[in-house]
């Protein structure tokens, strides 16, 4: 994880600009100071995030190993075994499938109404823009294991206020209950991401609209050709955030677990690590770990290159 | 970032006068398109608050009336009875649940924020060697989401007996590399270091600077890592569940989840889980409303720039 994406832009010009070869020895002001400052955050910070980083990847790399069937179990290094194991896991990649189908659908419906909203809030269409920005923000303060839990209780057959089309249609089944999912996830994150593509939007200049105005160009064309290039920063940031909150998935799917059986404990990758881990087999669950995150890091990261290509042209 | 540290009155003013003082050959509005946004953001108002107002009148309901009553609409009043049941269910414990809540998340997120603003703000305003590294390393921590961290942490604290703790829930809340970015960009853009000099110069040492002049300007930055953090540790789920055996640690996302999962065994649980989750989206509403004016300016800070 040496390679972090989307603000590094700024870090590698400031890197750029200070020559490279510096003198060896320069004279640090406030050494203190900068101790104080800096050392709480780095002592927790490798403690509860490197450390671990680092433990998962060891632990991947290690078997269990029985003298004999009742014999004592001992850890002893097997190389890359459990991630041959990993690769071998159908159910494992079933649930990145899964995810995937997941992410393709609602990423781009929640950032779509997400965007939507923002520009109609930031257009002179609309009056209440302060009640309308707090109501579409609301869903936010519910945690995602209460909205999983009312979700279920609204989709249910039979305690739904709109048991019309829950008992017709069976939000449930097999077949839909990844998109209800998705509906709950859309439905908490959809005013958080709008009001960060709004505040972006916020911080264009209003100068540059009216040159466009004064030429007749309506709201739209002011939209799709000035507002949403300008605000292509924000975009693509609630787009990784979103990536990576669809890979780790877990608490709404753990939860309709209760109300629909075709959740299931390999639904998606995280359950996986969690139902791998009780078994347990911490090693196996490691390695899944492992995979996952690199699997994050890599769609992320590339999501961030393929934006700023389209963008470079 | 201008926009950042302009009030939120200020950024409505210079709106309303963008749209009421038009050039005088700018074509009106239709009220066509008025209509048609109107339409688009009130049906969307009824997506987001419908199932919030179930909420509200299931917990009003007493369990006869849940489910023959209409849904979305209030029977007889029963909500002080009905929270009043579920504060005595079993010795209080969703009390307990909440109070874990608040503790988990309240000095959690204001350690963390003072934690990663001290960071930000050095790493902003004072040069040293490994800067840079330091920086790049914690935006690296950006991208790995706190439940990849989950597994390996509960392995560490077995290690050294502390699963099942309130430390092992706690202690990794600290930590919102997230905050440091955030925090970094804030303080170069907006304390500048003619102040931190003059303050110098008066005599006061780095630290006291810091935390007399910078931490005032920097103010809009930390509520927002405050309330983001706050938010992520109220919302976590997957580091309490591996971690936690105990019930009376659990935070109250954690124990409505256990009822909820025993619910079929158990059907009374359902209304103590309705009204439980009812109360427990209330804090953070009120956390939000009081401190809206800081987190609708300080929100874009991470993507403007």
């Amino acid at each position: 994880m040496s390679a972090p994406a989307l603000p590094v832009a700024d870090a590698r010009s400031a890197a750029r600009r200070s020559p490279a070869a510096r003198p060896r020895k320069i004279k640090v002001a406030h050494p203190r100071a900068i101790a104080i400052f800096i050392v709480p955050f780095a002592v927790l910070f490798t403690l509860f995030y490197l450390i671990p980083i680092g433990y998962a990847i060891y632990q991947s790399l290690l078997v269990v190993e029985r003298d004999g069937t009742f014999g004592k179990a001992t850890q002893v290094f097997g190389g890359l075994t459990q991630y041959i194991a990993v690769f071998q896991n159908g159910p494992f990649w079933e649930s990145i499938g899964r995810v995937l189908a997941f992410g393709v659908v609602q990423v781009p419906v929640m950032l779509g109404l997400a965007l939507l909203f923002a520009l109609l809030l930031d257009s002179p269409l609309l009056r209440g823009k302060r009640f309308f920005r707090l109501a579409f923000f609301v869903p936010y303060a519910v945690p995602g294991v209460i909205a999983a839990i009312m979700w279920g209780f609204l989709y249910s057959p039979n305690l739904s206020p709109f048991t019309a089309l829950t008992s017709n249609v069976s939000f449930l089944s097999a077949d839909l209950v990844l998109w209800a999912i998705a509906n709950v996830v859309t439905w908490v994150y959809v005013g958080y991401n709008m009001l960060i593509i709004y505040s972006a939007l916020l911080a264009i200049p209003t100068e540059i609209y009216e040159a466009a105005r004064l030429d007749g160009a309506g709201q739209l064309r002011i939209a799709w050709s000035i507002k949403i290039p300008l605000i292509m920063p924000a975009i693509v940031l609630t787009g990784i955030f979103s990536i990576i909150g669809t890979l780790q998935l877990l608490a709404e799917p753990q939860v309709f677990r209760t109300f629909s059986s075709a959740v299931t404990s390999t639904f998606t990758p995280n359950l996986m690590v969690y139902s791998t881990s009780s078994i347990p087999n911490v090693s196996l669950a490691a390695a899944f770990s492992v995979v996952l995150a690199l699997a994050t890091f890599v769609l992320s990261f590339s999501f961030l290159k393929f934006t700023q290509r389209k963008e470079g042209k | 970032m201008s926009a950042l540290t302009e009030t939120p009155t200020a950024t409505r003013t210079a709106k309303r006068a963008r749209s009421n003082n038009p050039a005088p050959k700018v074509a009106k509005e239709s009220p066509l398109s008025r209509i048609g946004a109107m339409t688009v953001m009130l049906v969307f108002t009824l997506y987001f608050l419908i199932p919030i107002w179930w909420l509200f009148i299931a917990g009003t309901k007493s369990s006869a009336q849940f489910t023959s009553t209409n849904p979305l609409w209030f029977a007889d009043f029963n909500l002080f009875a009905n929270i009043g049941n579920l504060v005595a269910y079993r010795d209080g414990v969703f009390l307990k649940w909440m109070l874990n809540s608040a503790l988990y998340a309240g000095a959690g997120a204001l350690l963390a924020t003072l934690f990663a603003g001290m960071a930000g703000y050095a790493l902003a305003k004072y040069r040293f060697p490994g800067r840079e590294l330091l920086f790049n390393i914690v935006l690296g921590g950006v991208l790995v989401p706190a439940t990849a961290l989950a597994l390996p942490l509960f392995l560490i604290f077995s290690q050294v007996s502390l699963t099942n703790t309130f430390w092992a829930v706690f202690l990794p809340s600290l930590v919102s590399p997230f905050g440091v970015y955030l925090t970094r960009i804030f303080a170069a853009a907006s304390v500048p270091d003619e102040l931190i000099e003059a303050a110098r110069l008066d005599g006061a040492g780095e630290v006291r600077t810091f935390f007399t002049v910078s931490v005032k300007l920097m103010f809009p930055a930390l509520v927002t890592v405050f309330l983001f953090q706050f938010v992520a540790i109220w919302n976590n789920f997957f580091l309490p569940l591996i971690m936690l055996r105990d019930e009376t640690l659990f935070p109250v996302t954690l124990g409505l989840y256990a009822w909820n999962s025993q619910v079929n065994q158990i059907p009374e649980l359902r209304g103590y889980v309705l009204i439980g989750a009812l109360l427990s989206i209330i804090p953070l509403i009120i956390l939000f409303l009081l401190l809206q004016r800081f987190w609708r300016n300080g929100l874009g800070a991470g993507s403007v720039k």
